[in-house]
């Protein structure tokens, strides 16, 4: 039972959950921790509405059962920037990418984990690891741009950075 | 006009004393945390400006929305309506849901509800901005009031009226609570377009940071004290009823609270968690009976209307001349038999609904396309007076026709929370969503065309069979018992093209399948039957089909104009080497829309859609960056239809159950899309046109059409994913 569960870092906070070894991140996140920025869409790891990182790597958290992630890290879109936004949530922003918005805690997320993986992805990159992510109102084009722009500058900043560093 | 200020006043009076009575009658306060306060106005934020204008002594402007958001952007652009003639500063504006429970008291002091058929801008549009108009004159009137002076001395802009020959300013805040007091001007002239400074400008969405950074703002993100979650079980059988459950089998499961039975049809586990709920309703021991509804199948439902496409009892939608005569006259006459399959809805947020039932008080947290349909919904299902009922409206994780007439999932909820004393919230699992929808109708149509020695079109016939959507969802919206708008993209309002001899004409026959909207309904399966059609006469004539368009539109400049603009911005007839394209126009919302598609299909048959070019003219247009993310989005609804979408059924039982075998488009599918605006403003009609459907009907039979350019292949029944497109 609950007691066996060793304790889950969640956002930065230790935790130790009261909710059943099976039961699935995303409603020990939802139901106990009051954590609904992370939402149910299948139940089944084929929409990826419910992404999070676990340890940095995207997961879709409908699959994950909390006894499997004692001692590990685990990151939902209320924490995916400790300070103010996170550049993709940002450029969300300035593209204007959301429609109905709901699956939209799980596309960042799921971006995110690209980015830190790969920060200049091609468009077959971003296919590849975006496609498990479904939006039934259509923002593909604009949650594509939006990485890019993130890449984009990104990339420049390092660029920037690199003369510096030779000096 | 004095009859017009007459009856304004009327309204008013009626409207101030029915306030007074939504005070004393409004039943119980709610129980929302704070932390879950729906986005309503709050009861103590000052008084109204009209119905729809409330301003804080900090110039916050509060713009009452009564339309819903489901992701098409009504949180912004009704409220860009309203501001573009109060001239308030558009940071200020802070836009707020109406409640559902005080329009209905306040005799729908803000119009109608309904968030459905593209209608929110362009039935709301007129009254939006003479609402703004008239807060402004009494924001003025106060300003000149207090200095003295003539209201036509003063501008107001920037929430600042402005005494012109002195200078001297005054903010909206400052005198908002006075103007609220002062009567409303019955007649208030509306700016003419070209002084608009918000309207046409692509403001940003005032929705978008909540939806980045997980802000609790859909009906599933509700959290009451005490509340208690439901999973469902509906029989899987439609139109079957519940016979027994054997609850004993899942008492002694963590968490569970209660099992109950719903409307006969459903059973509910209540439970202090949703999963823990899930887990005992699936262990639950049910027993269904599936009755009639056992013996329907996807093909048993096709034989029943393909009789029905030479049946008699013909409802007709719309008839030029003598088509029999015409087609008997003929020298030639093309036939062609269509189908389109069954369609979900998949809202990204499966069907959810939160209630709480106290004897006769009642709150309901609601994703609803209509919040006072769901407000009426729950009344009667309860048998209690509408009165009694609030709604709190969320935005919506997704809605396309699913949450407006269809309001199974509130009844639903209502049934189980009147059943404990606890707030309950309902979680459909996405098996249960895809399994119970009001699906878009399965159709079958067969059309007839013939031409003169001289190669015109002299006559076309149409008929479609399938189940009534009014039948299922508004009974009342019958003419003599028949559901016309089953032969949508077919009819006056809708088909611009010009045929001498025409006739469309529906036959019902209803099933136990439900029916309901759809983004596009009817216009999207009549719109796929009609521009396939087009493009396979232009065939039989040895025509460019848009060529051939274009003489069918000789008497249709509206239509002929979008038709050239997709044409010459999609560069039609000059692909590069090795893509196909596709053309289709649908007249639909009062908007009209061509598109342009792109394809390539390689030697094992694999379809590639790489660019959508859309014109859509809807008259005005809002908000331009929100035109396009509708058309970027209903080119992905379609998309994923036509190459996927179908809901089949074995005995009585729809076989598909989750995205693996109901697909949605993904990122790796989604084409380019281009839109352009071919804005006739009021050139052809005063109406204004929809934008969230008009982009979903043409893109299926532009897809097709393009895929018959490059392979010969006709495509006559849908999704692709059942053809083979190299033989």
């Amino acid at each position: 039972m609950s007691a066996s569960l060793g304790s889950i870092t969640v956002n930065g906070l230790p935790r130790r959950p009261v909710s059943a070894g099976d039961t699935p991140l995303l409603w020990y996140l939802r139901d106990e921790l009051g954590l609904t920025g992370t939402r149910f869409g299948c139940g089944a790891g084929l929409c990826g509405c419910c992404t999070v990182h676990v340890d940095g790597k995207a997961v879709r958290s409908c699959l994950e059962r909390i006894d499997g992630l004692g001692g590990k890290q685990v990151t939902t879109i209320e924490q995916l920037s400790s300070n103010g936004l996170h550049p993709l949530q940002e450029a969300w922003i300035a593209l204007q990418v959301p429609q109905c918005g709901y699956c939209q805690s799980g596309q960042i997320m799921q971006a995110a984990a690209l980015l830190s993986e790969n920060p200049d992805p091609s468009d077959a990159d971003i296919d590849a690891a975006m496609s498990g992510n479904i939006c039934r109102c259509g923002t593909y084009p604009r949650i594509r741009a939006a990485i890019k722009r993130v890449a984009k500058m990104q990339t420049k900043s390092s660029a920037n950075r690199a003369p510096n560093s030779l000096e | 006009m004095s009859i017009n200020s007459t009856r304004r006043a009327f309204t008013f009076g009626i409207s101030a004393a029915a306030a007074g009575l939504a005070m004393s009658v409004r039943p119980l306060r709610s129980v929302a945390a704070p932390g879950n306060a729906p986005i309503a106005a709050n009861e103590e934020s000052p008084p109204e400006i009209t119905a729809w204008i409330k301003i804080e002594p900090d110039d916050t402007t509060i713009i009452q929305v009564a339309r819903s958001e489901m992701g098409q952007g009504n949180f912004t652009t009704l409220p860009m309506l309203v501001a573009e003639e109060l001239e308030c500063d558009w940071r200020f504006v802070r836009p707020r849901y109406v409640g559902a429970n005080e329009n209905i008291l306040r005799g729908h002091a803000w119009g109608s509800m309904v968030t459905a058929a593209s209608i929110s801008v362009r039935e709301s549009q007129s009254y939006l901005r003479k609402a703004g108009a008239q807060a402004r004159h009494m924001l003025i009137a106060e300003a000149a009031d207090r200095w003295q002076i003539s209201p036509d001395e003063c501008v107001a802009r920037d929430s600042v009226v402005t005494h012109v020959p002195t200078g001297r300013t005054l903010r909206y805040g400052e005198i908002a609570e006075a103007a609220a007091h002062r009567p409303i001007p019955a007649d208030v002239r509306l700016k003419p377009p070209e002084e608009w400074r918000l309207i046409g400008q692509s403001i940003p969405r005032v929705d978008v940071r909540d939806k980045v950074v997980g802000n609790p703002i859909y009906a599933s993100d509700v959290r009451l004290p005490d509340m208690l979650f439901a999973s469902v079980s509906a029989c899987p059988v439609l139109g079957g009823r519940l016979k027994s459950f054997d609850a004993s089998r899942i008492r002694g499961m963590p968490g569970v609270r209660r099992v109950v039975a719903v409307e006969g049809i459903a059973v509910a586990v209540l439970a202090d968690s949703w999963w823990q709920a899930k887990k005992a309703c699936d262990a639950l021991p049910i027993t269904w009976d599936p009755g009639e509804g056992k013996q329907v199948s996807t093909q048993t439902i096709r034989e029943t209307y393909a009789d029905g496409l030479t049946a008699d009892d013909v409802a007709i939608g719309r008839k030029i001349g003598d088509v029999n005569k015409a087609l008997s006259q003929a020298l030639s006459v093309v036939h062609a038999d269509y189908e389109v399959p069954y369609l979900a809805h998949t809202t990204m947020e499966p069907q959810t609904c939160t209630a709480y039932v106290r004897g006769e008080d009642v709150e309901v947290w609601a994703p609803t396309q209509n919040g006072e349909g769901t407000l009426v919904n729950v009344a009667n299902t309860l048998g209690i007076p509408p009165s009694k009922v609030i709604v709190h409206k969320h935005h919506l994780g997704g809605g396309f026709g699913r949450r407006g007439l269809a309001q199974d999932w509130s009844r639903m909820a209502a049934h189980i929370a009147k059943q404990v004393d606890r707030p309950v919230k309902m979680i459909w699992t996405r098996e249960e969503d895809i399994q119970h929808d009001y699906y878009r109708p399965m159709v079958l149509a067969r059309q007839s065309a013939g031409f003169d020695a001289a190669g015109h079109l002299i006559g076309w016939q149409v008929r479609v069979c399938g189940s009534s959507i009014l039948v299922d969802l508004s009974p009342d919206l019958l003419v003599n018992g028949q559901d016309l708008e089953m032969c949508n993209a077919f009819r006056d309002a809708d088909m611009a093209y010009h045929v001498p001899n025409f006739e469309v004409g529906y036959v019902m026959r209803n099933n136990s399948v439900p029916v309901g909207y759809w983004r596009g309904v009817n216009h999207s399966q009549n719109g796929f039957f009609r521009e396939c059609f087009i493009d396979e006469l232009a065939h039989a004539r040895n025509q460019d089909p848009y060529l051939f368009r274009r003489t069918l539109l000789s008497t249709a400049p509206r239509s002929l104009a979008v038709v050239d603009e997709v044409a010459k911005r999609a560069n039609w007839g000059s692909a590069r080497k090795g893509l196909f394209q596709g053309m289709a126009l649908v007249e639909c919302y009062n908007s009209v829309t061509a598109q342009v598609v792109e394809i390539s299909v390689d030697d094992a048959g694999v379809l590639t859609v790489h660019r959508v070019v859309c014109a859509i003219d809807a008259g005005y247009i809002v908000n331009p960056d929100i035109v396009e993310a509708q058309m970027q989005g209903a080119v992905a609804y379609a998309l994923g239809a036509v190459l996927y979408g179908a809901i089949t059924l074995r005995d009585g039982e729809v076989e598909q159950s989750n995205f693996h075998d109901y697909r949605a488009l993904r990122m790796n599918e989604m084409p380019r899309v281009e839109t352009y605006l071919a804005s006739s403003g009021d050139k052809y009609t005063k109406a204004w046109g929809g934008v969230g459907e008009p982009g979903t009907p043409p893109l299926a039979p532009a897809v097709c059409n393009a895929v018959f350019a490059a392979t010969g292949k006709r495509i006559r029944s849908l999704p692709l994913a059942n053809q083979q497109l190299r033989s």
